[in-house]
């Protein structure tokens, strides 16, 4: 398949099309680019969500139940499951497939054709997720699925990847024994827009949701002594003008914040899935309505941007030798230039080279 | 560089996942992608699979004696939902007579591997399947 067959393909519905795309952008062939610069045009609808959290607390079997909700309620929907590659071979075992229910249940998710799902190595990436995810994102959002769903392990630090990518952000845990310092290490509490206990048929379940929601609730506090503080320091005088301001000001902060719910499930029977889908479509709700999701995508464009032009700027200078990167190296080695001095000249050189003005 | 991926697949009735997880870790060892079907998928699953995963091998696990009628449904059934069985590697492993070896290579089988194979016959095998199949695909 040639790029025109793969986009043309993609746009209309071939899911090999879909599987080529994939597997040339996440491998950076160039066409993967081309192809990408392609579809562009027709991304930017679906609605992206991320499950995170430890492994096995049930991430692939909510991610099962909760297609079969959202295909019965009539949406498509694409998977990610990016699973951790090994660090010694580079090779990877990516079993999350086998949670997806089959023939032996009503709803045959590998054989319906409103469900795609493609498994993903992180290839060593700190983070979790590989560095190509967010564009099979678009490679899914641009073959038109009305979800896009990214499953990804967390473990420590790595689950503010998800932010990455997700307008929705889902982070899975079980009921906890003894004390919670897992939760608490990890960050957990930043990146949630939704918390889900799982494996609530283990026992334990109530303490742990009740533990997250103080926890969660605790964090809202904080905000609201904090505003305090700011009013108050503006003196006590009980002005009208004032007062509505503080009114006005609540009432759209009640528009502006969104406080994560916490769902009990028990994904192995699909307890709770319902819920968890019926949160999943008010937040997207609310994100569109409070301007949210603009904001995020701007948050996460601007960053990719950044990203996309540091790694262009870097490969010119190594590669175009009029820019005598080496040379300047070595002038720095042998105490002749001061780094500072030499990276300014670097760029100062990119800026009026000859090639760097062939475009636009 | 591109990962050989690699769907390892059990069909069927048959319970025994052992050998083909066993053979699943040596390959991810190997420095291969392996995407695991887990027990019990039919044909359909399997070539749908392998065509959504884009993966350059086929692993399918046998010990029920089916694989007369359940290899080749699954290479069918690739073709049938657009993929090209000729530009992957499909190998069989499990219990398979020596009888037939023959017909099922010219249903489109590359390999078959039976218990006690050496792993790294197996892991080069398929490398060199793999550069086989690119070359002619590139040409
Ligand atoms: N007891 C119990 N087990 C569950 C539940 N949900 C999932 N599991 C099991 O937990 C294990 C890990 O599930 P999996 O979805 O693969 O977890 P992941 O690693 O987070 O994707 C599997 O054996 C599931 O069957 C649940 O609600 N209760
Ligand atoms: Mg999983």
């Amino acid at each position: 398949m040639d790029v025109d067959e793969i986009v043309r393909g993609l746009l209309n519905g071939n899911r090999r099309a879909l599987a080529r795309a994939i597997t040339l952008v996440e491998n950076d062939y160039p066409e993967g680019k081309d192809i990408m610069k392609r579809i562009f045009k027709k991304t930017g609808k679906a609605h992206v969500i991320g499950i995170t959290g430890f492994p096995g607390v049930g991430k692939s079997t909510i991610v099962s139940k909760l297609t079969q909700e959202f295909r019965m309620r009539g949406k498509t929907v694409g998977i990610i499951a990016v699973d951790p590659g090994s660090p010694f071979s580079g090779g990877a075992l990516l079993g999350d497939r086998l949670r997806m229910d089959g023939i032996d249940v009503n709803k045959r998710l590998w054989l319906d054709s409103g469900v795609f799902f493609r498994s993903m190595s992180s290839r060593g990436k700190a983070g979790g997720l590989s560095a190509k995810t967010g564009d099979v994102v678009r490679l899914m959002d641009a073959f038109g699925f009305n979800l896009v769903i990214v499953e990804t392990v967390g473990a420590g630090q790595s689950e503010v990847d998800i932010i990455e990518v997700a307008d929705t952000s889902i982070v899975v845990l079980m009921p906890e024994t003894g004390d919670d310092i897992q939760i608490n290490k990890a960050g957990i509490l930043e990146i949630g827009d939704i918390y889900v206990v799982n494996k609530a048929d283990l026992g334990g379940a109530e303490k742990t949701v009740k533990w997250l929601k103080s926890m969660l609730l605790l964090d809202d506090e904080a905000v609201r002594i904090l505003e305090k503080m700011d009013h108050g320091s503006h003196n006590e005088s009980v002005n009208d003008e004032i007062l509505t301001d503080k009114l006005e000001k609540k009432a759209k902060d009640a528009i502006d914040r969104w406080i994560p719910p916490v769902i009990m499930t028990i994904a192995d029977i699909g307890e709770g899935i319902k819920e968890l889908a019926d949160t999943i479509e008010k937040h997207r709700e609310f994100m569109e309505k409070s301007g949210m999701l603009k904001k995020r995508r701007t948050v996460r464009v601007s960053r990719e941007l950044l990203d996309l032009i540091m790694e262009d700027v870097k490969s010119r200078i190594i590669n175009d030798t009029s820019l005598k990167f080496e040379e300047f190296v070595n002038r720095v080695v042998e105490n002749e230039i001061d780094p500072h001095t030499a990276a300014e000249k670097i760029i100062e050189k990119l800026i009026f080279s000859k090639n760097s003005d062939t475009t636009l | 560089m591109k990962k050989i991926r690699v769907l390892v697949a059990k069909i069927g009735l048959d319970g025994h996942d052992r050998g083909a997880k066993v053979v699943a870790r040596f390959l991810r060892d190997a420095g291969f992608e392996v995407i695991y079907t887990g027990l019990h998928r039919t044909p359909q699953e399997v070539a749908m699979a392998a065509i959504e995963e884009d993966v350059d091998v086929v692993g399918i696990s046998l010990h029920s004696g089916a694989h007369m009628t359940l290899v080749p449904k699954v290479i069918k059934y690739i073709k049938e939902y657009g993929g090209n069985p000729d530009e992957m590697v499909i190998v069989v492993g499990g219990i398979i007579p020596e009888d037939d070896f023959e017909e099922l290579m010219k249903m489109g089988v590359d390999g078959i591997f039976i218990p006690g194979t050496p792993i790294e016959e197996i892991i080069d095998f398929i490398k060199k399947k793999v550069a086989e199949k690119k070359k002619k695909t590139v040409a």
